[in-house]
């Protein structure tokens, strides 16, 4: 990174003395891990969560491209009968499982998969280690931040057993409140609520953290980006979960005790459901990605083995994303309604973010330049991310135009788009950040054989799952259907078959994951040779179970 | 009884023919709709020719004489059940299309300005960016691969350059809003009086429709289900309809080159009134009323659905619209038993409400549908009103959810 480099003799053989000396004291199995205080195992646990999550939010994708592969209901009525232990159910609640299928994957994979991977799962491990401390600041709030995700994810598993809520992630009013009776729709609201808490406490958690701990020398300036990035998302959690945590409570409200805050007919207003929404989740989608950007830049600078080009430009650019992001949230909804001004202002500010968005792609690619660059499978997985956010990003700059959107808004173009970004941008970063830090956090080296057949495997696959998607928005397709007339039956069945693809390269992952556990390679402390800068290089693999008991000094 | 209705149907057709035709006029203008359209297509590649020719639902639409009606009642479970000609959809225009990668062709002026926004500035504008960013991409690959460059070079700043890939993507952003903006300032444009009205109200599942300055005429559109999956007797979809998910019973029926304005709300939670050839996507939305307007250029049969996620049946409550000659819109409201509006008072005029006795005769009707076409319809004939076509929703308002 920038002048984080340090003297690493200094304190490696400091920290191997302190390795053996804890090595006794590591506290039993369940003491370790179920009452854990130490970042580095609660970082562990929310991995393991986020695998397990995206397995079942990536299982639920499955049955959906299963169901989209034909014109037609092939599989619906079967599914919702086993759900109901064997009985035939109506055609209409076949349906109805089809949006509970939605949701539930929108839910998983936004607030169970990828938020606990990058910021739980990452942002645990490396915050703490990047900056010079020995733990988080608040190491019980930590953990009560991951317990709280537990019951969270169990209630959302739950809700279909109990109907089911097909309101979508968004869970707008009023097919939310009037529209769905039962009790799944406010298990997912109080999923939301104890997760929203769990992220709050975790934002907390972080600034305290990044504001208070720096090891001496270590100013915000000299600050490693992949912290910087957990610094502007902490930011904006801190900022934008209250906001949903207040909408979700409203909508609890009006479901169970005769509130009308989004209800007309009591003098509410379904919009002013959606403001609260996207207030929180346009800022979200920066939370998702924000900490992918820190991971590629620090994964860009280490296999070009040169420092991040235009280091400030890249935190301030981040910082600059994060704002904006605050301003930007009624681009989703330009089809409501909106009068011209407003559509104008969204449309404008949305395209603004482009250029902060720009520079860091540019910077990416600049640090790269005149680089000695090595691809190994972090490397390739970063390249993969850079090109395909970009595809992502331009897309992006076409819906930003709110007049492009009365065409475009709830088709697959928008899926298309924010797969790009997410699954084909976040999940790459995520996949990217795995690969970089796996040697380091289970002191095994993975197969790297296995991991560029994941890369290639994966790319292929999502790319023939999420490109034709696009076709399928511009001639009209929307969002959300579990049939569609037959003019889009090509394309669909193009996307299931990447699914397959895609469900491969899954599957080479995991077996690299087991394999590397087991078999694999003791990793050095720093596998990646002279590029890799940050403090985490400077710990053994994996590193002491309480480092920088004596502060590390940065020059 | 269902058979009663489909006579009684057929029978109110032929009369409405037998009205059109007598007219003289209107009868020569129903064949020349479908020229019209082919030949109005830009877009479409002149291969399709030969497949317009081969439909079998085209002959039906100039077809419509009382005689033929009569030998063919039970035909009439193909015609639409509105009085109007049955107009058929016509491939690539107005409904997806499989395996293509563009959009739809649009029949309206903010969608062609909008269509050319998207295919002639974003889209080229998009593919050269990610291009650029590839190429780019592949040349650090190339170029400063660990082989062919061994020792890294330590830069780390260059201001200049930094500066000038934030100001051009400010540059291009700024060409990008400018035609956007514009866009959006057209799209605003308020219907001038004299446009008709048509409000658009969502339901769990199904649209129902309301023309509130033509004697507040009200229809409603359901989903027409497939041949195997109503109960014998029942109507079911066929290919003169248009295509699976997207045909309903009713139609919309809109005159083509009058300024059209759209009235959206719901009645339980939120829909979305969507149609991609005029580039109209406007949520419904209980207790609001939202308002857009459009002019359609082309007479054609135009299919959308549903874009907001409302429940169960999302996939299931199409939207199909008739774009007619003027003439044949003011056939149609007459045969649902409206009126059309005394011009300038088009607007701003008191909501006539449904059943209730219309002022405006069918001689003034006659002169306004003169006015804007040309050929005079005789008025002598009063139209029977014709009942109802439309089903209840086959769901049953209210099982919200399920």
């Amino acid at each position: 990174m920038t002048d984080t480099a340090l003297h690493p003799s200094a304190f490696q053989a400091h920290d191997a003395h302190h390795h053996d000396a804890h090595a006794d004291h590591l506290p039993g199995f369940f003491a370790r891990w179920f009452m854990s205080t130490n970042h580095k195992d609660i970082g562990t646990l929310y991995l393991i969560f986020a695998i397990v999550a995206g397995i079942v939010g990536g299982a639920i994708s499955g049955l959906m491209r299963a169901e989209l592969a034909h014109p037609g209901i092939q599989y619906l009525p079967t599914w919702v009968a086993m759900l109901h232990g064997g009985q035939a159910q109506t055609f209409d609640q076949a349906l109805h499982l089809w949006n509970v299928l939605v949701t539930a994957h929108g839910l998983i994979m936004v607030f169970f998969m990828v938020m606990p991977a990058m910021v739980g799962g990452f942002g645990n491990w490396f915050v703490p280690i990047m900056i010079g401390a020995p733990d988080m600041a608040f190491p019980r709030m930590n953990n009560v931040s991951f317990w709280l995700l537990v019951p969270a994810f169990i209630l959302l598993l739950a809700s279909p057993f109990f109907g089911g809520a097909g309101t979508g992630w968004t869970v707008y009013a009023p097919l939310s409140t009037y529209g769905e009776p039962g009790p799944s729709v406010d298990m997912a609201i109080l999923s939301l609520h104890l997760a929203g808490a769990s992220s709050i406490l975790g934002a907390i958690n972080f600034i305290t953290t990044i504001f208070n701990m720096r090891a001496p020398g270590m100013t915000l300036h000299k600050m490693p980006l992949f912290a910087w990035a957990m610094l502007v998302t902490a930011f904006l959690l801190l900022l934008a979960l209250p906001v949903l945590a207040a909408a979700i409570t409203m909508l609890l409200t009006d479901r169970n005790f005769g509130t009308t805050f989004f209800d007309p007919a009591g003098g509410g207003d379904p919009v002013l459901y959606q403001h609260l929404f996207w207030f929180f989740g346009h800022p979200e989608v920066y939370i998702m990605i924000l900490p992918g950007f820190g991971i590629v830049s620090h994964i860009v600078a280490t296999f070009s083995r040169k420092p991040v080009f235009g280091y400030l430009g890249m935190a301030y650019a981040m910082v600059a994303i994060g704002v904006v992001g605050f301003v930007v949230w009624a681009h989703h909804m330009f089809t409501t309604g909106l009068s011209v001004n407003v559509k104008m202002y969204f449309t404008a500010a949305t395209m603004v973010i482009a250029v902060p968005t720009g520079i860091k792609i540019f910077s990416w690619i600049a640090t790269m330049w005149g680089g000695s660059l090595r691809f190994p499978t972090p490397m390739v997985w970063a390249i993969g991310f850079i090109f395909m956010f970009t595809v992502g990003g331009v897309t992006g700059v076409v819906l930003a135009n709110g007049g492009v959107d009365d065409y475009m808004q709830d088709t697959y173009y928008v899926v298309a788009h924010f797969h790009y970004v997410l699954s084909l941008g976040a999940v790459f970063s995520l996949f990217a950040g795995f690969y970089y830090w796996f040697p380091k956090m289970s002191g095994k080296m993975y197969s790297e054989a296995l991991g560029q057949a994941h890369f290639w495997v994966f790319f292929v696959g999502v790319n023939i799952m999420f490109f034709p998607m696009h076709f399928l928005g511009l001639q009209g397709m929307p969002r959300r259907y579990p049939d569609y007339p037959d003019g889009f039956a090509h394309w669909n069945n193009v996307a299931s078959i990447g699914y397959m693809i895609m469900a491969a390269g899954m599957a080479i992952f995991f077996v690299n994951v087991v394999w590397s556990l087991i078999a694999g390679k003791k990793a050095p402390d720093n596998p990646w040779g002279e590029g890799a800068t940050t403090l985490e290089w400077t710990l053994s693999s994996p590193p002491p179970f309480h480092q920088f008991e004596t502060l590390p000094k940065i020059d | 009884m269902n058979r009663l209705k489909t006579m009684i149907l057929a029978g109110g057709l032929a009369l409405a023919g037998l009205g059109l035709g007598t007219g003289g006029g209107a009868s020569a203008q129903t064949p020349a709709a479908a020229p019209a359209i082919k030949t109005a297509q830009p877009g479409v590649p002149s291969a399709l020719e030969p497949a317009n020719a081969a439909d079998p639902a085209a002959p039906k639409m100039s077809a419509a004489t009382p005689a033929k009606l009569d030998q063919k009642a039970p035909a009439a479970l193909e015609l639409a059940q509105d009085g109007a000609p049955t107009m058929s959809a016509k491939p690539m225009i107005g409904q997806p299309t499989d395996g293509l990668m563009r959009i739809q062709p649009q029949v309206t002026k903010n969608g062609l300005r909008a269509h050319w926004f998207h295919d002639k500035i974003l889209f080229p504008l998009i593919t050269v960016v990610s291009l650029f960013v590839l190429a780019l991409l592949v040349l650090v690959i190339i170029r400063f691969r660990a082989a062919r460059n061994p020792v890294p070079s330590k830069t780390s700043h260059n201001t200049f350059i930094e500066v000038v890939w934030t100001l051009a993507p400010v540059l291009i952003l700024v060409a990008i809003a400018v035609p956007s903006i514009g866009l959006l300032q057209a799209q605003f444009k308020p219907a001038p009086a004299g446009a008709v009205t048509l409000k658009a109200i969502g339901n769990q599942w199904f649209w129902s429709y309301q023309y509130p300055d033509n004697g507040g005429i009200e229809i409603t559109a359901n989903l027409l289900k497939e041949k195997q999956d109503v109960a014998a007797g029942e109507r079911y979809r066929t290919d003169a309809d248009g295509p699976r998910l997207l045909a309903t019973d009713n139609r919309v029926v809109l005159p083509v080159g009058v300024p059209i304005r759209l009235i959206t709300t719901a009645n339980d939670v939120i829909h979305s009134w969507a149609m991609p050839a005029f580039w109209i996507k406007l949520d419904a939305i209980p207790g609001r009323l939202n308002e857009t307007s459009f002019t359609i250029d082309k007479p054609g049969l135009y299919f959308g659905q549903c874009s907001e996620l409302c429940g169960a049946r999302h996939a299931y409550m199409p939207i199909a619209v008739e774009a007619v000659s003027p003439a044949q819109f003011a056939a149609w409201v007459r045969a649902k038993g409206g009126t059309m509006p005394t011009p300038g008072k088009a607007s701003d005029a008191v909501i006539p409400q449904p059943g209730s006795d219309n002022s405006a005769t069918v001689a003034s009707e006659a002169a306004i549908v003169d006015n804007l076409t040309g050929p005079t319809e005789n008025g002598t004939a009063t139209p029977p009103v014709i009942p109802q076509g439309a089903t209840g929703n086959p769901g049953g308002v209210g099982e919200a959810g399920r």
